[in-house]
């Protein structure tokens, strides 16, 4: 099926929608970037003047800390001027739309907004409504291409890189848009993905986005590295699964399952005790604290390439010296 | 008794002569150029090119080129009166067919409030007396405010002049409900057009369940919602030997359970919709909302299990599903968005743009899918033959335009065909013998 390549975007660069945008050389790119800012957070002052007298609106129609606060240090790192909106704080709340909110926003000159949305395509609507190179901080249940820039960084940072690595995704693929993105950016970067779950917590077709389905743990073995999703407690009162605790029978990610040589990871927040044991969090293998450390950079790197990343702008190997400088 | 079943604002009858049109009818096997006149708006003669002469007062009308078919004729459109008349009205949306070809449109009930008692319906008749440009029948609801649980006074309705019974919007989940509706069907005729879905399959599904809605992480509507239905409520037709009309058919299993109810002598039919058998659910990976609509766009065999149902008569007729929304309804995210698309203007160029042209389905059977809606309600069928009351419809099918570069006559523009360039622009459409639309200068020119 050909449109679920991605060959339907067409606005490639301008904006972080989806991974589709990005081919490999593009994931790459940020991912370098990323690394070198790394070396930037590393220093005692962790500012880089990229962003200096641009602004960056965070607008989150939804709940996040991880998100919300690593694009706003992201943000403030680049020495952008960051305007954080919160959907309970703001005029949402008086039923103002999506767009008429976006068109106000857009009245402030942003360099970039930055939107989560509990709809998927919300990202792709603010950006035919703005000017601003638009960043999609999850949209629905559709993507979330920062969260699997992030899981790729700290993957290639252990692993060197993804070609012909086993990666497994487990859980409630269904509601998760990190899984989406996820398996979008393994897959792209030559990773082999597997989605394992309870057969109603697999969409039907998910095939068609490049992995293969394993209703079961029994091959989990074969995995270089375990993905674990999030289990919603809600998912059990909507007749997802019959109960949290055969779930976890079946699905947990534990020290029994979990073989020395396997990586485990999981975008949080972890349901302990639901999906993984407090043994496998825990355990040396897990990146978890890594993956959440990963997020500034990357996201410092996504908003560096899509705002100063091209053009006259400062090149990568000059921002960091430009910080020494300051 | 007779009952009035269609009703428009008085129109003065027409006095014309279109001169030598490409004639085509279907049904009659009519297929040749030459002249119609058209006498106190009935079709008082029809001749070879050039026989006819002009007759005192009436207008000419240059045909040569151009083809005449009778008018096409809508069972299923959403005119939004009462309730909701910042989407569309009588008016508008009767401009909105006679710009699109049609003679006679049917309005659904799920208005604000639902259409579904005799006085409601007696003041649409009177609102529609007064302000549609084409006839206009109402089918009001089968169940009392679209509730599912108490049945209208069918027979009271009936008598008021309603063509027929549905939900539509929503399906008739329970099948005892379906069954009292057809018991009562027997004591006052009138066909019920069912929305087939299977809430508890279809649950709070915004797009086709498939490969694209595992992509864009939507909750799909699974085509055995529809289709468990069609068979279902075939069974109970059957049984209850009543008649039943399965609206906008979406999928292939639909499909083969109404060919299978119909060789077993139910007496059912179907329709399907020109978005239906020109797009698929790849469209919504636009995530633009002007590809929702219920039932979803789904897969390309879908698609072409509904052309092949249309072209073999299993799908006796074309149905537009025309759903006017707001443009600041509309534009949300694509789960937040109202279902529905418009669907009158663009209804017989999509289809002879894409389907016709390229040789899919004859220009013939596109016609007679397009005015056998009609014959369902136990309407006559628009046909161009001397007597008839004129119902016609004069096309230039050489000629381009744009979808909404005018701008449209409906009060709503959520078309899912806006932007693309069609075939077949329609210069003049007669309705019950009076002129209800006539192209601008500029657009026949």
């Amino acid at each position: 099926m050909t449109a679920l390549d991605g060959s339907h975007r067409t606005e490639a660069t301008r904006h972080l929608l989806s991974i589709d945008d990005l081919d490999r050389a593009g994931i790459e790119r940020i991912l370098d970037r990323a690394a070198s800012f790394a070396e930037v957070a590393g220093r005692e002052i962790k500012k880089v003047p990229a962003l200096r007298g641009r602004t960056v609106v965070n607008l989150f129609y939804e709940a996040s800390t991880r998100t919300s606060s690593s694009f706003e240090l992201a943000a403030k790192r680049l020495s952008a001027d960051v305007v954080s909106i919160r959907a309970a704080t703001s005029s949402v709340t008086k039923g103002e739309s999506l767009k008429d909110t976006v068109q106000t926003l857009t009245a402030y000159d942003p360099a970039a907004i930055v939107i989560r949305s509990p709809h998927a395509g919300a990202a792709q609507l603010v950006a035919r409504w703005t000017d601003a190179a638009v960043v999609n901080a999850g949209d629905g249940k559709h993507e979330h291409p920062t969260q699997a820039l992030l899981d790729v960084y700290t993957l290639r940072r252990r692993l060197g890189a993804l070609d012909g690595k086993r990666i497994w995704i487990v859980g409630d693929v269904l509601h998760s848009r990190v899984a989406r993105s996820d398996i979008l950016a393994f897959a792209r970067m030559g990773a082999e993905v597997t989605v394992s779950g309870p057969p109603t917590l697999i969409p039907r077709g998910i095939e068609a986005l490049g992995c293969s389905v394993a209703p079961t743990l029994d091959r989990l073995e074969e995995a270089d590295v375990v993905y674990v999703l999030r289990m919603q407690n809600e998912r059990m009162n909507e007749a997802y699964v019959p109960s949290l605790r055969e779930y976890a029978t079946r699905y947990q990610v534990n020290a029994a399952r979990l073989q020395p040589h396997q990586l485990l990871m999981h975008p949080g927040p972890v349901n302990r005790g639901v999906e993984l044991s407090a043994d496998a969090i825990d355990s040396p293998q897990a990146l978890i604290a890594q993956q959440v450390e990963a997020g500034v950079v990357v996201r410092m790197a996504v908003l560096y390439e899509l705002l100063a990343g091209t053009g006259t702008a400062p090149t990568l190997e000059t921002a960091p010296e430009a910080v020494a400088a300051a | 008794m007779s009952v009035e079943r269609l009703f428009r604002a008085p129109a003065t009858p027409a006095e014309l002569l279109i001169r030598g049109a490409h004639m085509l009818d279907p049904r009659s096997g009519l297929d040749a150029p030459g002249d119609v006149l058209v006498r106190d708006g009935a079709i008082a003669e029809i001749g070879a090119p050039g026989a006819l002469p002009v007759p005192d007062g009436a207008d000419v009308i240059e045909g040569k080129g151009l083809h005449l078919f009778p008018a096409f004729f809508d069972p299923h459109v959403h005119l939004r009166t009462p309730g909701q008349e910042h989407k569309e009205t009588l008016a508008t949306g009767t401009a909105s067919a006679a710009a699109g070809g049609y003679c006679g449109i049917v309005a659904m009930p799920n208005t604000a409030p639902t259409l579904d008692s005799a006085p409601l319906l007696g003041a649409l008749r009177e609102q529609a007396v007064r302000d549609a440009r084409v006839p206009v029948g109402f089918m009001p609801a089968i169940t009392r405010g679209l509730g599912g649980t108490d049945l209208t006074e069918m027979a009271e309705l009936r008598d008021a002049g309603a063509l027929g019974f549905t939900d539509d919007g929503r399906p008739v989940v329970a099948a005892g409900m379906l069954r009292r509706a057809l018991q009562y069907q027997r004591l006052c005729g009138g066909v019920l057009a069912l929305h087939e879905e299977d809430p508890s399959l279809s649950g709070h599904g915004v797009m086709h369940e498939g490969t694209v809605s595992a992509r864009l992480g939507m909750e799909g509507i699974p085509s055995v919602s529809e289709s468990t239905m069609v068979a279902r409520d075939s069974a109970l037709a059957a049984y209850e030997q009543g008649r039943v009309h399965f609206q906008h058919l979406s999928c292939v299993e639909s499909v083969e359970a109404l060919a299978a109810w119909k060789a077993a002598g139910a007496q059912v039919s179907g329709e399907a919709s020109p978005h239906h058998l020109t797009l698929t659910d790849e469209a919504v990976l636009s995530l633009d909302s002007r590809f929702k609509m219920n039932p979803p766009l789904r897969t390309e065999a879908d698609r072409q299990a509904l052309i092949a149902g249309l072209r073999d008569g299993t799908i006796e007729c074309i149905a537009t599903d025309h759903a006017p929304h707001a443009r600041h309804e509309k534009e949300v995210p694509f789960e937040e968005a109202p279902m529905g698309v418009t669907g009158l203007e663009t209804a017989f160029p999509m289809l002879y743009t894409d389907l016709v042209l390229p040789g899919v389905l004859s220009l013939a059977l596109v016609v007679e899918r397009m005015t056998a809606g009609a014959a369902l309600l136990d309407l006559p069928t628009p046909t161009i033959a001397v007597d008839q009351s004129a119902n016609l419809v004069l096309l230039d099918l050489d000629a381009s335009w744009e979808v909404g570069a005018r701008g449209y006559a409906s009060k709503s523009a959520n078309s899912c065909f806006e932007g693309r360039t069609l075939r077949g622009v329609v210069r003049l459409t007669v309705a019950a013998g009076a002129v209800a639309h006539r192209a601008p200068a500029e657009v026949a020119a």
